[in-house]
């Protein structure tokens, strides 16, 4: 178990001294990147839409449950809305999803290429196809998954507004009060730094997972599967370490 | 010229290939040949760089490349072209935009000189008009074809082929036989065929290895095939009693 968790590792290491080589034709890879964000980022938003719109109402709706009857006021639901979803749920929940919708996505694309022998054709050609079929995916989802999560924030704080407001649970003047009351700005900061950290693990991860499969259509869901899974699992270590470094 | 010494490659405890020497020698069509399992694709992989010899070396033009690294394996690729056994074509692309794709990646060229040899290539693979068609709309044999003219489209010095006829009738499997040993005629190139197909040997073998689990034990050409008291030629070549009868009748007709 160890010495195939090393034997990865290194290889993984390894791996990115391909993949952040010189490239052989700019032009190539900026087209790669463009069609990469359209992929990602148009691709993934509705589903980002509607899991952010949840989140805000869950947590608006479970906080005004564990508070009512206290004496801590009413605004303070939007403060814990904004702050949970900016430092927590809206980078970490969306790239979870991300990990299961675009990281499965980019092991089978790249895993059916190895497959059917696309990769060797590209290897033969003369092309460095750890650079041209991954560092585009990698750049993409650097410029594409913050963007992602500013929108799931944002999202997120008018789901909240929408789930208590028009519901009574409290007025929309209380709500927005909250959301304007004992802002951190290094909050924000967090966000990125996360949005950053899990989209290159989420895309680093599964196009790993992808480019290595071997045999036939099982061991690619597999990969398929197992990309997802590591990610994640990645992903909440990392949010764990940068909460303890960016908070100590 | 390739030249290959003493290549042996083993996978944990099965040794695959057990030390083979052979010249592949250029404006000919070379043949690799062998049953299933014989260690043709992995002496093939050797030969392009996609898998390192346990042991041995590979001398292309007298330059051993069995120690280069990958940039310099990569440069060397510049010069191969390679039909693979499924094709390899990418499935999103254009007929054009995969013949392209080489020049894309490596040339500096204007799209109108692209299309220039891309035609160009069509047209000597005998399939002008097809440029906007998708892989997934035209028959195995025209695959082949499309393959071989992304393959030269660079205009290499090295022709690798991988089993070009396997899923391909006897007639439309000679035309792709005629075809590579064409171009190689024309372009003076070294062109490399692993193949099991029995007609292959008989038409285009101008230089054949014929591999016997992991061991290289025969080689000639096609002239040579017939009068060859090798059994594992013999075995090979004849393998149904059809064949063998037809032999007997060509030796006793001489």
């Amino acid at each position: 178990m160890n010495k195939n968790f090393l034997y990865h590792l290194g290889r993984f290491v390894d791996w990115h001294r391909q993949i952040f080589s010189r490239p052989e034709n700019l032009k190539m890879y900026y087209k790669e990147i463009i069609r990469q964000l359209y992929d990602i980022g148009i691709g993934s938003l509705s589903i980002v839409l509607i899991i952010s719109i949840f989140i805000g109402a869950v947590t608006a709706v479970q906080f005004f449950y564990q508070m009512d009857g206290t004496t801590i006021p009413p605004y303070f639901i939007g403060y814990i809305v904004r702050d949970m979803t900016i430092i927590e749920l809206a980078p970490t929940f969306t790239c979870l999803v991300l990990a299961g919708k675009v990281g499965s996505n980019m092991a089978s694309e790249i895993g059916g290429m190895r497959q059917k022998e696309h990769i060797d054709a590209m290897e033969i050609m003369g092309v460095n196809t750890a650079a041209y079929l991954v560092l585009p995916k990698i750049i993409a989802s650097l410029l594409i998954v913050p963007i992602l999560v500013s929108v799931s924030a944002i999202v997120s704080n008018a789901g909240g507004y929408l789930a208590s407001v028009p519901s009574g649970l409290f007025t929309s003047g209380e709500y927005i009060r909250g959301l304007r009351s004992f802002f951190v700005p290094s909050h924000v900061t967090m966000m990125y730094v996360k949005s950053f950290v899990f989209a290159y693990i989420m895309t680093s991860v599964s196009c790993y997972q992808g480019y290595h499969v071997t045999g036939g259509s099982i061991e690619l869901g597999k990969a398929s599967t197992q990309a997802v899974v590591y990610s994640s699992i990645l992903i909440l270590i990392a949010d764990y370490i940068i909460a303890v470094l960016l908070t100590g | 010229m390739i030249k290959i010494e003493n290549i042996k490659k083993s996978f944990g405890d099965v040794k695959v290939l057990r030390g083979i020497d052979f010249v592949f020698e250029p404006g000919k069509t070379n043949l690799i040949i062998g049953r299933s399992g014989a260690g043709k694709t992995v002496l093939l992989k050797i030969l392009v760089g996609l898998l390192n010899p346990t042991s041995g070396n590979v001398y292309y033009n007298n330059i051993n490349t069995s120690k280069f690294s990958k940039k310099e394996i990569r440069k060397i690729r510049m010069e191969m072209g390679m039909l693979f056994q499924g094709n390899a074509l990418f499935d999103s692309m254009s007929i054009e935009e995969n013949i392209r794709f080489p020049l894309d990646m490596f040339t500096k060229k204007t799209l109108k000189e692209k299309r220039i040899s891309v035609n160009k290539v069509l047209e000597r693979v005998k399939l002008s008009g097809i440029n906007k068609k998708f892989p997934s709309e035209i028959s195995g044999g025209m695959q082949k074809r499309v393959g071989i003219a992304r393959s030269i489209i660079l205009e290499p010095k090295y022709l690798f082929c991988d089993e070009p006829n396997s899923g391909l009738d006897p007639k439309t499997a000679i035309t792709i036989d005629e075809l590579i040993s064409d171009i190689t005629d024309e372009n003076n190139i070294t062109t490399v065929i692993n193949t099991h197909d029995m007609n292959s040997v008989m038409e285009i073998g101008e230089n054949i290895c014929l591999l016997h689990k992991g061991k290289l034990v025969w080689k000639g050409n096609k002239d040579e095939v017939l009068d060859s008291d090798n059994d594992n030629l013999t075995d090979f070549i004849f393998a149904s009693p059809f064949l063998q009868k037809l032999k007997d009748r060509a030796l006793r007709a001489r």
